[in-house]
């Protein structure tokens, strides 16, 4: 034990890590951390915490990984079933990205809510907006080196995408894809930009974010009725951190105890479900495909289903560029005033409504009820029995002409279009056959694929649903 | 020479040499990752098939692939189509449509019974000859050229449906 010490000490007088590294982490904070309110500065650590899992479960998932196309998903059905561990390494990747996503969120929730964004720490703000940007773009950048059906479909329609762009579309799209189609270029680009591009741009971007944190002070909790006023709180700030507590080891134990119960969190998730099933392999001419983002994006996945389609183009490109050109503006457009949540009550519906919207976005991306389904199916014994022979032929047509892919009877079909459980209470004969005919309202017409004894059924089904 | 003038000049050059640096290591690179910029994509005809392995009135799926891929390509050399045939003979006789949804570029699925594609993504429907039936799609299937030849059926090669098309 006395060896030990005596080498540590040797070690950190002739690296100089008193002045360095010691010095950075005894920084003072304000004191009102050692109360229970410090618990809520420990996000950021846990971010970094995960950060650096997944930067060493990366570094050894790219020791087995091939990124080519022709080898890619065999690689990872190897490194899930096969390799030691790892099933486990690739959870472990998985589900941290999960949790990268939710935990910068979490941290932007929370320093917002605080006012900590405001004057003199705006640069850790724009550095934080900066990092969530590039934590969205690993996130999808990673699904796509899955690289199975999902994931090739992903990579057109992002190229598609990128195409909608005003003016330079064709080039991004070009671009995203390293030629004219998904093809031999195109994974490898995608693993360059995950494994080197972005993280270094991270890296980068939390040196400079922690140098700020640093060298600003942490932020003190906030108080209802003290505003920040610029002239006057740089020497405030000063005043309180000469009766602050150092950070290291006063308030540290507190983001050492959440870092560790968030990887804790992914690591046992890990182990219980291992990494996340491969869809089928990445085969365009298998066109038997159902393609959905992880479960992050599935909100803006449904957006593009839901937005009338004339505004399109101006939400894929104008949505996402407001929503961080916005965020690039909060500390600048509110860098000082009141910064406790109960006195800016649009502060809270700015952090609400976004979270309410996209909670709700997402449910709809899960259920999808716009898509058609194709799988097939019957209708209910209790719709088909008793039927005459018009009627049941018209019951066949419904299922075998699709009817049924986007209207439901009695809880069986699609969610497309209206419920015809009981469509002869609110329609006639001649309404039924008409729309059936010249369709509209989103519904196809469908004059040409029925006969008009076909169409005669068809109708005569549908008016016994009263 | 004054001390001033001095250092400036030393300054000016360090941050001039500095650029000049950059710049001859930052150009190769650039035109290495736009390359693709420049690369004019293929339009050769490729063989889809046989005319006799489409019925006249059928819509059938095919699958076309890259004469030239790179050798690590693996299945994304190749590229799947659908087939409408029209018509006996003529200039009509065929449709040729890439799979992709003209919405965001999901593969659409042609359900014979129903004559409709329909995309699995955000719901679009189109008619058998591609025009749009429902859904957010802005604009019909895309098309592609197709020639005959002898017996064979041709088609081009062509990039992703919303690049370089309007």
């Amino acid at each position: 034990m006395r060896l030990l010490r005596g080498i540590a000490s040797w070690l950190g007088e002739r690296f100089e890590l008193e002045d360095s590294v010691m010095a950075v982490l005894r920084h003072p904070v304000p004191r009102e951390l050692e109360r229970p309110i410090g618990w809520w500065y420990v996000l950021g650590s846990a971010t970094l915490a995960i950060f650096v899992m997944q930067v060493v479960t990366g570094v050894g998932l790219a020791m087995t990984y091939v990124p080519a196309p022709n080898s890619a998903y065999d690689s990872l059905q190897f490194i899930s079933h096969d390799a030691t561990l790892g099933g486990v390494v690739r959870g472990m990747h998985y589900f941290g990205a999960g949790a990268m996503v939710v935990l910068v969120l979490a941290h932007m929730t929370q320093v917002y809510l605080f006012g900590a964004f405001k004057f003199p720490r705006e640069a850790n703000w724009l550095t934080g907006s900066l990092l969530l940007l590039a934590t969205l773009a690993m996130a999808f950048t990673g699904q796509l080196l899955r690289w199975d059906q999902d994931a090739f479909w992903s990579v057109v329609v992002a190229a598609e995408q990128a195409a909608r762009a005003p003016v330079i579309g064709n080039w991004l799209a070009t671009l995203v894809v390293a030629g004219s189609n998904v093809g031999g270029a195109t994974l490898t680009r995608f693993y360059a930009t995950h494994v080197f591009l972005i993280p270094a741009a991270i890296f980068g971007l939390i040196g400079m974010h922690l140098y700020l944190v640093v060298k600003r002070g942490i932020s003190e909790p906030p108080v209802p009725g003290l505003p920040v006023d610029r002239p006057t709180y740089r020497a405030r700030y000063a005043e309180m951190l000469r009766r602050g507590i150092p950070f290291w080891p006063d308030a540290a134990w507190r983001d050492a105890t959440i870092a560790a119960a968030a990887v804790v969190v992914v690591v046992v998730l890990a182990a219980i479900f291992g990494a996340p099933q491969l869809g089928k392999p990445p085969d365009p001419t298998n066109v038997v495909a159902d393609p959905r983002p992880d479960w992050y994006f599935l909100g803006y996945f449904a957006i593009l289903a839901l937005i009338p389609p004339a505004t399109e183009s101006i939400v894929i490109i104008g949505l996402p560029l407001f929503a961080f050109v916005f965020l690039f503006l909060v500390p600048i457009l509110w860098p000082d005033g009141e910064r406790h949540w109960s006195r800016r009550p649009a502060a809270i519906a700015a952090v609400a409504l976004p979270f309410i919207a996209y909670a709700s976005l997402t449910v709809a991306g899960i259920e999808s009820p716009w898509v058609p389904k194709l799988e097939g199916g019957a209708l209910p014994a209790s719709v088909t029995q008793g039927l005459g022979a018009s009627e049941r032929r018209g019951a066949d047509l419904f299922v075998s002409k699709a009817c049924f892919a986007c209207h439901a009877i009695e809880g069986a079909g699609g969610r497309r279009g209206p419920d015809l459980s009981h469509v002869a209470s609110r329609m006639t004969r001649d309404q039924i056959t008409a729309r059936i005919a010249t369709g509209g309202g989103g519904m196809p017409a469908f004059a040409g694929g029925l006969t008009p004894s076909e169409l005669d059924d068809l109708t005569t089904f549908l008016l016994t649903r009263k | 020479m004054n001390e001033m003038s001095r250092r400036r000049f030393l300054s000016r050059l360090t941050v001039a040499l500095t650029a000049f640096i950059s710049a001859i290591v930052g150009l190769p690179i650039l035109g290495y990752l736009l390359a693709p910029l420049f690369h004019a994509p293929s339009d050769e005809l490729v063989p889809v098939g046989a005319i006799g392995d489409f019925p006249v009135g059928e819509t059938k799926l095919v699958s076309i692939r890259d004469p030239s891929p790179l050798a690590w390509a693996g299945q994304t050399a190749d590229t799947a189509l659908w087939v409408r045939r029209r018509d006996v003979s003529g200039p009509q006789m065929f449709q040729i449509f890439n799979v992709n949804c003209t919405h965001l570029g999901c593969p659409v699925n042609w359900q014979a019974s129903a004559k409709l594609f329909l995309c699995p993504c955000h719901g679009g429907v189109y008619y058998s000859d591609g025009t749009v039936a429902g859904g957010p799609p802005p604009r019909p299937l895309f098309e592609r050229e197709w020639e005959v030849s002898g017996d064979r059926l041709l088609v081009r090669q062509q990039p992703l449906p919303t690049v370089k098309q309007g």
